[in-house]
């Protein structure tokens, strides 16, 4: 069998959103398979919706299609009631573009974006009619793999995966696909999964972890080490030194059904040298690699024409920092002037005026709600995030958004910082209230929503050493500002409830005895936890007490410098040394400007792998890193597109 | 759909009329709506295009311009102008024609079913709306009944099929309501919408007569 399509299509009727399991998208490959080829089975571990956007499998999806020596195509998980259908009746899980079972392809790749999702994971693999531990898998077997940015620590599930890759997947897929290849060629003998496997660690970028033998004393890890002398001891991560090369998605996928981020998504850069000490993809995707801006605009142009969006996001870590961005922005908008109406998004908006200067550029109407992030309230605070806004920036921003006809303004906090007081926390109720204030020389009722979220504590940042606040201490401080704005007129309060971030405090940094208690808490069915609606905390506590495992050591612990991490044996490029002074920095209250535009701190990033910043222009941005106006000099350190370094990178 | 059509038609780069106001989206009307699931060979859509470049369009053009750049299965068969006095589809069609198949019944039971059907002067049904429990009689909404035989081979379970006739003014007579209300009631295979009828002074067209073909076209009509 296959193709389930038959066995598929009658239970459509009974399930929700049954336009999630057909496919049929706009810019999805034909597959053709073929013993000569490796078959991937690029899947997300969350719903259609959610998974069908993701990038970074778009991405793949397209290069493994143009590889004549590859085939792929996607998987998402099926939701509760269909997985019921699923299981009654032996059908497997299947790929949506041909519905093609599961188990027939060589490799299922998951994109692992959030830690509550492992469990969908689990799932997915055991749908497929695979075991679920990498232990207990045979030749027949597809190789079960993951990617993304939860992949900097995978030891909670590393029993689960056969291998893991860290960084961009651009080159390292089409490497990966030609030691699968030779295995399959070989005809997938009695025995050789640990040989392929063995073979497979030695690409740069792939981890193995059953190729590793994890020492505990005690409670304490001790060490990771090689099961092997030709296994390394430790594992970097892949970076794609120049993002022209890869124009991907070509063609992005266009779902007949509603999806997030249902819009042309184009990637104008990669990395980010801000150096937000709490923002865990800011510090393991570095350096910063623009993409040229001609590149940008052809992409923007063909994938309006061949969409037929009529938005087009410009994504990145930053996209107000891309070399020239307000021409950039200006030629998009002036090349969609005669044709239907186009709006143009950036997802992160500076905290400043000229990041306001910008929206006012692109949005020429529908100005309801700009966001910004401050991240916290007070300026001590933003100096120990390292997120250097002044209070005059974010109040210059607010201002120049009502002045130009905005009428909502929402701030995004995070709370359970290191060092944070009360004072911390009542001064993001006073900025709001200023910032209200500020409206109503613009407006009758001016709004200013404050989001809070919890602060989960990341491997590769310099709060991995954080032990993160208490649930009940992040209620107080929510109930706290809560309590302050009630009688604040303008204001609301919105907050993230803070019991999940204990869980994802735990496999953000746990170790492999995790892994347990993520395949107990399967077990008992607790899938879709992102999902607030399902997320079951005391079926987390209850499989953790079942293993003899203390959340609170592995959550609310500050970790010491000797501390042996569990994820020491991987490498972000990041010097662990680099991580533990800005750590102290932090704790000292000393800010770190953009290294884009100032000498090097020697983070590791470039010179490790002997790559640079690539930016577009040699002018940093007006206002300067961040907005703190700071004298950035003339000499910058950088590559430039297609030009000789100025200056050096170290 | 109606976002995959606003897709298709900037795709096309028709002219399309825009609505004024701070989001502006593409003037579309869509008919009757189809329930998930079920099949449809005439489905229809109003279109406004804008002057003066609506003048200068190739409408018989326009189902080859446009089906590309729908979903597999979305096929534009017909196109033609409409004034823009006329009703809007949902106010002008009436009545629908439907093929259904009916898993687990021969031929000649459902004949037994449909004749106590057509013979019983009332059919109430009651169901739940905002909470309160309404009756009321969907026979005036049969406006015929005919079973066709049994399924075709590959239909997915066994069974017959019925070929109905449903108001959809002035109380829309749903196919599930349909088969709930036979003794005993009976269960929904495949559903596909054939035609929709426009009835004018007793005689009865489908909203764009001109172009049919033995398949129901769909339409864009534009105004």
């Amino acid at each position: 069998m296959t193709d389930v399509w038959p066995q598929l299509e009658p239970l459509l009727a009974n399930v929700a959103k049954p336009a999630r399991y057909i496919g049929l998208e706009d810019g999805a490959r034909t597959p053709h398979h073929s013993p000569d080829k490796v078959a991937w089975l690029l899947s997300y571990p969350d719903t259609y919706e959610i998974g069908l956007p993701n990038q970074g499998l778009q991405i793949l999806y397209e290069i493994l299609n143009e590889n004549p020596h590859a085939v792929a195509e996607r998987a998402y998980a099926p939701w509760t009631d269909l997985e019921g259908l699923l299981r009654d009746r032996n059908i497997p899980l299947f790929s949506i573009d041909s519905h093609r079972p599961a188990g027939l392809f060589d490799l299922i790749g998951f994109n692992l974006s959030a830690e509550l999702t492992y469990t969908n994971l689990l799932n997915m693999v055991d749908l497929a009619g695979v075991p679920v531990r990498s232990a207990e898998r045979r030749p027949e077997h597809p190789l079960i793999v993951a990617g993304g940015h939860c992949t900097y620590n995978p030891e909670p599930i590393a029993d689960f995966l056969d291998i893991v890759v860290l960084g961009d997947g651009e080159e390292v897929i089409t490497e990966i696909n030609e030691v699968v290849r030779d295995w399959k060629k070989s005809g997938r003998t009695e025995g050789s999964r640990e040989h392929v496997l063995r073979e497979l660690s030695h690409i740069v970028g792939v981890y193995v972890p059953s190729m590793y033998v994890v020492t505990y004393e005690g409670a304490n890890l001790v060490a990771v080490t090689p099961r092997y002398s030709d296994v390394p001891e430790r594992v970097e991560k892949r970076t794609v030194a120049d993002l022209a090369e890869f124009p991907y998605p070509k063609t992005q996928l266009v779902p007949i059904t509603e999806v997030v981020h249902d819009r042309l998504n184009v990637e104008v850069f990669r990395g980010c040298t801000r150096g937000c000490r709490f923002c865990q993809a800011g510090m393991i995707t570095r350096p910063v690699r623009e993409r040229p801006a001609e590149q940008v605009r052809t992409m923007v142009e063909e994938g309006l024409r061949r969409t037929g969006y009529d938005e087009v996001a410009l994504t990145s870590l930053s996209t107000a920092d891309f070399s020239g961005i307000e021409k950039l922005v200006g030629d998009i908008v002036q090349s969609t002037d005669d044709g239907p109406p186009v709006s143009v998004s950036l997802p992160s908006l500076r905290v400043d005026a000229f990041g306001v200067g910008i929206a006012t550029q692109i949005q020429r109407a529908r100005r309801t709600g700009l966001t910004f992030a401050p991240e916290a309230g007070t300026w001590r605070m933003r100096q120990v995030i390292n997120k250097l806004i002044r209070e005059e920036d974010l109040y210059s921003a607010v201002e120049a958004a009502y002045a130009n006809g905005w009428r909502r303004v929402k701030l995004y906090f995070l709370t359970g910082l290191p060092t944070e007081t009360d004072e911390d926390t009542l001064g993001i109720a006073e900025l709001a209230r200023n910032c209200v204030q500020l409206g109503k020389a613009h407006t009758k009722s001016p709004s200013v929503t404050v989001s809070v979220g919890g602060f989960v504590p990341k491997p590769f940042t310099p709060f991995q050493w954080f032990g993160q606040n208490t649930v009940e201490e992040l209620r107080r401080k929510i109930n706290l500002l809560r309590d302050d704005t009630r009688k604040s007129h303008g204001v609301q309060v919105k907050w993230h409830d803070p019991k999940a971030t204990l869980v994802e405090g735990i496999m953000s940094r746990g170790d492999r005895r995790i892994g347990a208690v993520i395949e107990e808490v399967w077990r008992q069915g607790g899938t879709f936890q992102e999902w607030n609606e399902r997320f079951d905390l005391d079926l987390w506590l209850a499989a953790m007490a079942s293993h003899g495992l203390d959340p609170e050591w592995f959550t609310y612990r500050h970790r010491t410098e000797d501390e042996v991490l569990p994820w020491d044996h991987l490498s972000a490029g990041l010097h662990k040394d680099f991580l533990w002074q800005d750590w102290r920095d932090s704790l000292a209250e000393v800010g770190l400007p953009d290294c884009r535009w100032t000498p090097c701190y020697d983070c590791g990033a470039c010179t490790g792998y002997s790559i640079e910043h690539i930016v577009a222009s040699a002018t940093p941005p007006a206002g300067g890193s961040q907005g703190t106006g700071q004298d950035l000099g003339t000499s910058v350190p950088v590559t430039l597109l297609g030009r000789a370094p100025v200056g050096t990178a170290s | 759909m109606a976002r995959c059509w606003e897709r298709a038609l900037r795709r096309a780069e028709l002219p399309v009329a825009i609505t004024e106001g701070f989001s502006p989206r593409p003037k579309m009307h869509f008919g009757l709506a189809l329930s998930t699931g079920h099949e449809s060979l005439g489905e229809y859509l109003d279109i406004d295009l804008r002057e003066p470049e609506a003048s200068a369009l190739d409408l018989g053009a326009l189902p080859e311009r446009l089906t590309p750049f729908l979903p597999p299965g979305v096929d534009v068969e017909t196109v033609s102008a409409i004034e823009r006095s006329e009703l809007s589809l949902q106010e002008a069609v009436t009545v629908c024609t439907w093929r259904i198949e009916i898993p687990g019944v021969t031929p000649e039971e459902l004949e037994v079913n449909v004749r106590t059907m057509l013979n019983a002067s009332t059919l109430p049904v009651t169901r739940e709306r905002k909470g309160k429990t309404v009756s009321d009689d969907i026979r005036p909404g049969i406006i015929s009944l005919r079973v066709v035989g049994a399924t075709a081979t590959d239909a997915p379970e066994q069974g017959a099929l019925l070929e109905a006739e449903l108001a959809t003014q002035p109380r829309s007579v749903r196919p599930s309501e349909l088969l709930a209300a036979f003794d005993p009631p009976r269960n929904e295979g495949r559903v596909c919408r054939t035609h929709q009828w426009i009835i004018t002074d007793g005689a009865r067209r489908e909203p764009i007569p001109a172009h049919a073909t033995s398949r129901a076209p769909a339409e864009a009509g534009a105004r």
